[in-house]
């Protein structure tokens, strides 16, 4: 049985279980629910969750195991002088399992017999063909020696699969029926179902923080492999960033992180300031129409995708930019040479961010309590007043939370600076230059057709790792200082 | 503090007329909460508004200084005059108002700032000291006349949130007097705080009278006839009685009046 099939059953198993288990429950307490110390379903569920969860889970892990187990086995059959030239031994052992999956195909299409394949040394020859029909792909005719060791792959996988299929259906069977002899009028159904969710959110808890914990360890272990290759001082202070898969290359990140800085600053310069105003409109001065219709329509600004904000950058900011700052422009300065610049990227990256501190602020500002405010315009303060110096400084370390929330994200972002920033390392005061970000460049150095193994190639998890630790440390502060200011009115 | 055994023996010292409300009318939205209230509230003595819940008293209470300005669907109308100035003219602008009507309200609510600046909030808006040796004088003096100075004398940089509830509430008080009001209105201002607290407060309140004409909301009965000297009676809207603290709870002329003091309704 595979382990699809298999999964079914269990389910079935614990489908038939819980309306098994409901009527036997009643069925003790002679129809009176009362007399039972939890609700009928509860019992139904104690009997599907146990005869489900133990099956499936040892399901689950024969299943990763047993591959790995007979691929071991069966590799130790496989001689040195079975491998070809240059090449390796796994590509030996794809080759088996390839083969081996195949001739099972064949039995299950009925193009072969049972005995057929088991004797498929008889017309190895055309064997090739005959599994190529079936969509089987094989890189070269069939050798002796790995047809052999797929056949004792095919047969030890058999065996684990009868093996697997009796121990699943028997332990969901055993626990089914275990389950279903515990029924009893005093007996604690609700609390063992209880327990039961509580490991399921423990589950879903842990898999949520292993897989964070997952990337940050591959992210430290291609960083310690590139600075194997390359000296982190040159990495950390290099101000020069020059990839070129020739070698020689500089990875200086220090121009990176410039324009990164660089970028966001301006974003966070347009973002702040109108995000804050537009929530301090909306919260204190709106009328409920208008707040009704205004906020949602700021908040569509945080649905567009950041490619159509890179769009917008590469074609309408950048050459209205130009027209204005550039060569020939309105204001004849010339500081600008082509559309793709900080300001370009900033500015966008600026509206982008806008309903996100807007949107943050204005909740903050809301959750000042009206008693403040009451207090303010109580002793004879306007209503700007009463703003100023009392609803604003209550909510600061809040909106101080937002931006640095935006911050981050600000720091994070790619698509914008592809687009409006261009993709020239520099380290220039001027922001009207084309400079370009870490994101950008991570992009660059693992797109394309380069060596993995190649310092040009690691950097990109250097330089990942750099934005991982600034972004988190941004992350850390917001949050600390979002708490403090929860413990204020409480 | 007074005695309630000898409420009958207290006469009515109401001397001047500081606020006269003549035929008022508030209506929140569709629902009329107001109807019809005429009373006249005494200088330098206390007034009480007591009530059932629902009653009015509040909303009332929030006329005087136009609070319910700040509240889109209220709506008020009739004639309510400050030293024969009427409160709701053109000419007056709401702000000056409430620095000259302040409120104290039923929570506590000083600002989120330390409790120098909590006092020197209305002093500095209102422009009232020339320097930071003036405000200092005003803080200090204020703070001694809402009776929390020798509390807090040590820690006037830490934040008000973080004094108890009633120290908090006399902070607010003082926060109030700091900008000279001439009319103080308390919205059931010892609602929140325990006997104890309730107690100094009250005691704060009878030495206020002094200076100050002071409105006071209370679910009490027992609070309104301890400190007031004057009582008004709302129910469902309307001014039931009004009158001598000491007559109205020992003789009542409505026998709403008397169904309320007495407990049968409420």
């Amino acid at each position: 049985m595979s382990a699809s099939t298999l999964f079914l059953v269990i389910a079935v198993i614990a489908i038939v279980g819980f309306f098994v288990g409901r009527h036997r429950a009643l069925a003790t307490a002679d129809g009176s629910i009362r007399r039972l110390h939890s609700l009928p379903q509860y019992y139904g569920s104690h009997v599907a969750v146990l005869s489900f969860a133990p099956a499936v889970l040892v399901l689950a892990v024969w299943s990763i195991a047993q591959p790995l187990v007979i691929g071991g086995s069966v590799q130790s059959q496989i001689l040195p002088s079975d491998i070809p030239e240059g090449r390796d031994i796994s590509l030996v052992m794809t080759e088996v399992r390839t083969l081996a999956d195949g001739l099972s195909l064949a039995v299950s299409s009925g193009d072969m017999t049972a005995a057929e394949a088991d004797n498929a040394q008889t017309f190895i020859g055309d064997l090739r063909d005959r599994l190529g029909a079936l969509g089987v792909a094989l890189g070269g005719d069939v050798r002796p020696s790995v047809l052999a060791a797929a056949q004792s792959y095919r047969s030890a996988t058999a065996t684990g699969d009868l093996i697997r299929t009796v121990l699943v259906l028997a332990l969901a069977g055993g626990a089914f029926l275990f389950a279903f002899r515990q029924i009893a009028p005093d007996f604690r159904a609700r609390n063992t179902v209880e327990r039961a969710v509580r490991v399921i959110l423990i589950g879903c808890a842990s898999i949520a923080i292993l897989t964070t914990v997952g990337i940050v360890l591959s992210l430290i272990f291609n960083t310690i492999q590139f600075f194997k290759l390359y000296p982190w001082q040159d990495f950390l202070f290099g101000t020069t960033w020059s990839p070129s898969f020739q070698g020689a290359s500089e990875l200086g990140i220090l121009p990176l992180l410039w324009g990164t800085l660089y970028i966001s600053f301006v974003a966070l310069a347009v973002a702040v300031p109108i995000g804050l105003f537009a929530a301090v409109y909306l919260s204190e001065y709106a009328t409920p129409r208008v707040r009704a219709i205004a906020k949602p329509a700021l908040e569509v600004l945080a649905g567009i995708p950041t490619i159509v904000y890179g769009l917008f950058a590469l074609l309408t900011v950048g050459p209205f930019l130009l027209a204005a700052f550039g060569e020939d422009g309105v204001l004849g300065v010339n500081w600008m040479q082509g559309g793709t610049a900080v300001m370009t990227a900033g500015l966008v990256m600026g509206i982008m961010l806008i309903p996100f501190v807007s949107s943050l602020s204005d909740d903050i500002i809301n959750s000042v309590p009206q008693a403040m405010r009451d207090g303010s315009l109580g002793l004879g303060a306007t209503k700007s007043e009463t703003i100023k110096t009392v609803v604003l400084p209550a909510a600061l370390p809040g909106i101080v939370g937002a931006i640095l929330l935006a911050a981050s994200r600000a720091i994070g972002e790619t698509m914008i600076v592809v687009f409006g920033a261009g993709a020239a390392a520099r380290l220039d005061l001027n922001p009207f230059e084309a400079m370009t970000t870490v994101t950008a460049k991570i992009v660059s150095q693992l797109t394309g057709d380069g060596d993995f193994n190649s310092p040009e190639a690691l950097v990109a998890f250097a330089l990942g790792m750099t934005l991982f630790i600034m972004t988190l440390g941004l992350n850390v502060l917001a949050l600390r200082i979002v708490r403090k200011y929860r413990e204020q009115y409480e | 503090m007074y005695d309630d055994i000898r409420l009958a023996e207290r006469t009515d010292t109401m001397t001047d007329v500081k606020i006269a409300a003549r035929n008022v009318n508030v209506h929140y939205g569709d629902n009329h909460a107001i109807k019809d209230v005429s009373v006249d509230i005494g200088d330098r003595a206390v007034t009480s508004f007591i009530g059932p819940s629902g009653c009015g008293k509040s909303t009332f209470l929030r006329c005087i200084n136009r609070m319910n300005d700040t509240i889109d669907i209220c709506r008020v109308t009739g004639d309510i005059e400050l030293n024969g100035q009427d409160i709701n003219d053109k000419s007056v602008d709401p702000v000056q108002l409430r620095a000259k009507v302040g409120m104290v309200f039923q929570k506590p609510n000083p600002f989120p700032k330390s409790i120098y600046d909590n006092i020197a909030y209305g002093p500095r808006i209102h422009g009232l000291a020339r320097n930071k040796a003036e405000l200092d004088e005003i803080v200090e003096k204020s703070l001694r006349r809402g009776a929390i100075w020798d509390e807090v004398k040590d820690r006037l940089n830490a934040p008000g949130t973080g004094l108890s509830g009633g120290q908090q509430q006399r902070l607010c008080i003082a926060r109030a007097i700091a900008t000279e009001p001439e009319v103080l209105l308390m919205d059931e201002p010892c609602s929140a705080l325990d006997p104890i607290a309730t107690a100094k407060v009250e005691e704060l309140i009878d030495e206020l009278r002094q200076n100050f004409s002071v409105v006071i909301v209370t679910h009490s009965m027992q609070q309104a006839a301890r400190v007031s000297q004057r009582t008004a009676f709302f129910h469902l809207g309307h001014m039931v009685e009004f009158g001598e603290t000491g007559q109205i709870f020992t003789n009542p002329q409505d026998e709403r009046t008397e169904s309320y003091i007495t407990g049968r309704i409420g």
